[in-house]
């Protein structure tokens, strides 16, 4: 098995990748890198009002957890690789990477590049960042991803991470926002500094309020952070972050109310941006659990679900139907040709049937922790579940503790995903034996057979057919119930320049509005 | 004087006593949440390793007695430690969110105060007028209305037309002057929340006085009105109207939540919310230590002002 991958190769690659997607999708635009295309320019200070943020939240990176500390991350860091705006992987800190064999991965770090404080970056510093979530005694969110990584060391400005088993997609880990590299004394990193080697250097920080940042003058892009500087806010309520960029005290805001977007298109002067990512909303059930357990069940539920009107009422059209399918449309192998779930009482019935029962009495555990309009979405479940003969109880529980006491311990809840830039991360994640988070507790032979199989597996459509088959069995199987993906709405001034293409990875042009928006 | 420096004192040893009762309540109620820092800082992520070490490492896993002691005694000398969730000095966390939550009580005290006290008086004096009904009827009305509700109004109509900012911004080169124009609608959202228990309260207690034989005397030896309500009415309704006010007070520095949120002002009540959902007790504790040391010292201060304002209170054998 010989496979060597350069981000040349991966672009290449990868935009035939994306363009099928993206026809999948229906994203392809007119004029994609036309002439049309708008010239970035320097310049101006950056405001954001960002729908989180807590006086409680830490610089240490393997405890971000939100998208205030992951926007602030990336304005300040940069992380060995990223993910660009069509979910590829490209050269951050790391030049380029290449495996032989997919055991040994061998990442060739950048030369040259210094920290706020002056200091050059040394491998030492890329060590200490890595192996802050690795060990007992770590307490990063990304601890179980290292858990496959056997042995990580410096070889000049080559970084070598030996994995216990072939991971073609292993590189990705790179780029997930909890891996900066930041400064290093005596192999740790300082979890207390906000000193990295991002395009913006921090002025003052205080947590759940605000940060304010400057220009990096020795950043080592020079086709980045466009701004001269950042002002970060948070902002928790949602009128609130309205009222801000209505009234120009910031130029972007996220998580857009639905019911307002109609007033603040008709306004004027801001425009929406909708991007649909992979990330979804999901009903895990407990599958070890009767009535779960039986899979007829689970599809007479399935079937139950009226996925359009949710994606028209709770959604208010910002987002799409799934096909129970945690795999999305901007994600490489997503399998778009799945026989679709509509809403049908008379397959449910079926099912129920097949599964020896004339009706149905479940209840489903909801609080608005899990995404915003989970209980709406819970009664209007509940509604249409009923013609079907099922009976669903809807309990509304706090949002206060529902990560804790709800989500993994009741047997029907309402949860949510961020979704992965790859489908390995995800199925890893939820849906793999004995995951940590398989929130359904699901097991299935052959998924995690043909899971470990495609990881390893070089020929590209070998593995795309394998994807297929993993994202036909979740679907059709699995115990999780996925009726959409939830578009990442956010709400610009006109005075801020976009790029054509908004990255679906995550909110905010995957956290890098900050360094790839510009003032037109 | 003697006599009130003893009320002092002794009140004070009291409000000592209540805090420490405080303390004790907030712990056990925190223990009674469910969850603990580790899991709502790891939140969704958490797995039972890196629960188990965080636990570890914040030291969550001693008994809650034990836990409180140590705090106790830290907070006695003065240290009241670390916030666990983000490793920074309490003081520091607390210090300029109280400045903030101090002065926009402060700002907002000075616009409602004498905005009751005059409405009330005006409203005693022309008790039953049109102008009675019209003040009674506005400040009822505001007090009505939930704050978010009057503070979104007040957003719509002096707001948006870009005549006052509609969220807060402090910076350390925000002078005086910039700080009263940018907190302006908040402190006017707390002002139109407040003021309408201490008109009435005002207003009641002269209407009530107006009833006694000496200011029926005063009357009859041909005093102006306004001079028998400044003069012998008002002094003697002072006890009650300063009680009210003080409530209100307390009211301002610990109650004002909503509004923070809605105007994006970084104050304590924020502070403390963010403390509870993530279980941060050692934050939680300091928080409510100075709302309650905020109750007790105002409520010490209205009841030395009753006694001064009342020498038969002073002269008491």
């Amino acid at each position: 098995m010989t496979k060597l991958i350069t981000p040349r190769d991966i672009s290449r690659r990868g935009l035939l990748r994306t363009a099928a997607a993206a026809t999948a999708a229906g994203l392809i635009l007119p004029g994609l890198g036309g002439a049309a295309m708008a010239q970035p320019k320097p310049g101006g200070v950056f405001r954001l009002g960002i729908g989180h943020g807590s006086t409680t939240d830490t610089l240490d990176p393997g405890l971000w957890d939100n998208l205030y500390a992951q926007v602030f991350a990336a304005a300040r860091h940069n992380q060995l690789i990223e993910v660009d705006a069509n979910s590829q992987l490209a050269p951050e800190l790391a030049e380029s990477w290449e495996s032989s064999d997919g055991i040994t991965w061998v990442f060739r770090i950048r030369e040259g590049v210094t920290f706020h404080s002056g200091k050059t970056m040394t491998m030492d510093d890329v060590l200490a960042s890595l192996n802050h979530h690795r060990g007992d005694a770590s307490t990063s969110a990304v601890k179980p991803f290292f858990d496959a990584v056997t042995d990580i060391r410096a070889d000049g400005q080559n970084l070598i991470v030996t994995l216990e088993a072939p991971n073609a997609d292993f590189p990705y880990l790179m780029s997930d926002y909890h891996l900066p590299v930041m400064p290093s004394a005596d192999g740790k990193i300082d979890t207390t500094s906000t000193d990295g080697v991002g395009g913006y250097i921090v002025e003052s920080y205080e947590p759940g309020v605000q940060a304010t940042l400057t220009k990096n003058p020795n950043y080592w892009k020079s086709d980045r952070a466009h701004f001269d500087g950042l002002e970060i806010l948070s902002i928790l309520d949602s009128a609130a972050r309205l009222n801000a960029l209505m009234t120009g005290a910031v130029d972007v805001i996220d998580q857009v109310d639905p019911a307002t977007i109609g007033m603040l298109e008709s306004r004027g002067g801001n425009r929406i941006l909708s991007i649909s990512g992979n990330a979804h909303y999901c009903f895990p059930m407990d599958s070890r659990a009767a009535p779960f357990s039986d899979n007829n069940v689970r599809l007479a539920l399935k079937y139950a679900f009226d996925r359009q009107e949710l994606v028209d009422k709770i959604l208010a059209g910002h987002g799409s139907v799934s096909n129970d399918n945690p795999i999305g449309p901007a994600n490489r192998y997503f399998h778009a040709e799945m026989e679709p779930k509509t809403y049908d009482p008379d397959k449910s019935k079926f099912y129920l049937q097949q599964a020896g029962l004339s009706d149905l009495t479940v209840t489903l555990s909801a609080a608005d922790a899990a995404f915003s309009g989970a209980v709406d979405a819970a009664v209007l479940i509940s509604e249409r579940a009923a013609a079907a003969g099922i009976t669903i109880n809807v309990e509304r529980e706090p949002n206060d503790g529902y990560w804790d006491n709800v989500w993994m311990k009741k047997p029907f809840v309402a949860s949510y995903w961020g979704g992965r830039a790859i489908e390995d991360q995800m199925f890893t994640t939820a849906y793999a034996r004995g995951g940590a988070w398989n929130d359904s507790f699901w097991d299935h032979d052959r998924f995690n057979e043909l899971l470990v199989a495609a990881r390893s597996e070089v020929n590209e459509d070998t593995r795309r057919e394998m994807y297929h088959e993993m994202q036909q069995i979740v679907s059709f199987e699995g115990s999780v119930i996925i009726p959409m993906y939830n578009n990442y709405v956010m709400a610009v001034s006109d005075k801020v320049g976009t790029p054509d293409k908004i990255s679906a990875n995550w909110n905010l042009d995957g956290f890098r509005a900050v360094e790839r928006w510009w003032f037109a | 004087m003697t006599d009130i420096w003893r009320m002092v004192g002794q009140r004070l040893l009291l409000g000592l006593l209540t805090l420490f009762i405080i303390s004790l309540v907030i712990f056990g109620a925190t223990e009674l949440l469910p969850g603990d820092l580790a899991r709502e800082l790891l939140g969704q992520s958490a797995t039972p390793e890196t629960l188990a070490a965080l636990r570890e490492q914040l030291g969550l896993n001693d008994p809650a007695p034990v836990r409180y002691w140590n705090w106790l005694t830290g907070a006695l000398q003065g240290d009241f430690g670390m916030s666990l969730a983000n490793r920074r000095p309490i003081s520091d966390l607390i210090a300029a969110r109280l400045g903030n939550t101090l002065f926009l009580a402060a700002y907002a005290a000075a616009l409602a105060v004498p905005i009751s006290l005059v409405l009330g008086i005006l409203a005693a004096l022309w008790r039953n007028s049109v102008f009675d009904r019209v003040a009674n009827a506005g400040a009822l009305t505001s007090i009505s209305f939930p704050e978010f509700f009057v503070a979104y109004i007040l957003i719509l109509w002096l707001a948006q037309g870009g005549l006052f900012p509609s969220m807060v911004r402090i910076s350390p080169s925000t002078t005086f002057w910039d700080m009263l124009y940018i907190t302006f609608l908040p402190a006017l959202t707390l002002t139109l929340v407040v003021t309408a228990h201490m008109m009435r309260m005002t207003r009641a207690a002269i209407i009530n006085l107006m009833a006694s034989p000496y200011i029926e005397m005063a009357r009859l030896k041909g005093m102006s009105p306004l001079r028998i309500v400044l003069r012998h009415a008002l002094p003697n309704a002072l006890a009650p109207i300063i009680n009210v006010i003080a409530l209100n007070l307390a009211y301002l520095i610990t109650g004002v939540v909503v509004v923070e949120v809605v105007f994006v002002y970084p104050g304590l009540g924020q502070l403390m919310v963010d403390a509870v959902s993530n279980r941060d007790i050692a934050v939680v504790q300091a928080v409510a230590l100075i709302f309650a040391a905020a109750y007790v010292l105002l409520n010490l201060l209205a009841d030395v002002l009753s006694t001064i304002t009342n020498p038969r209170l002073m002269n008491r054998r």
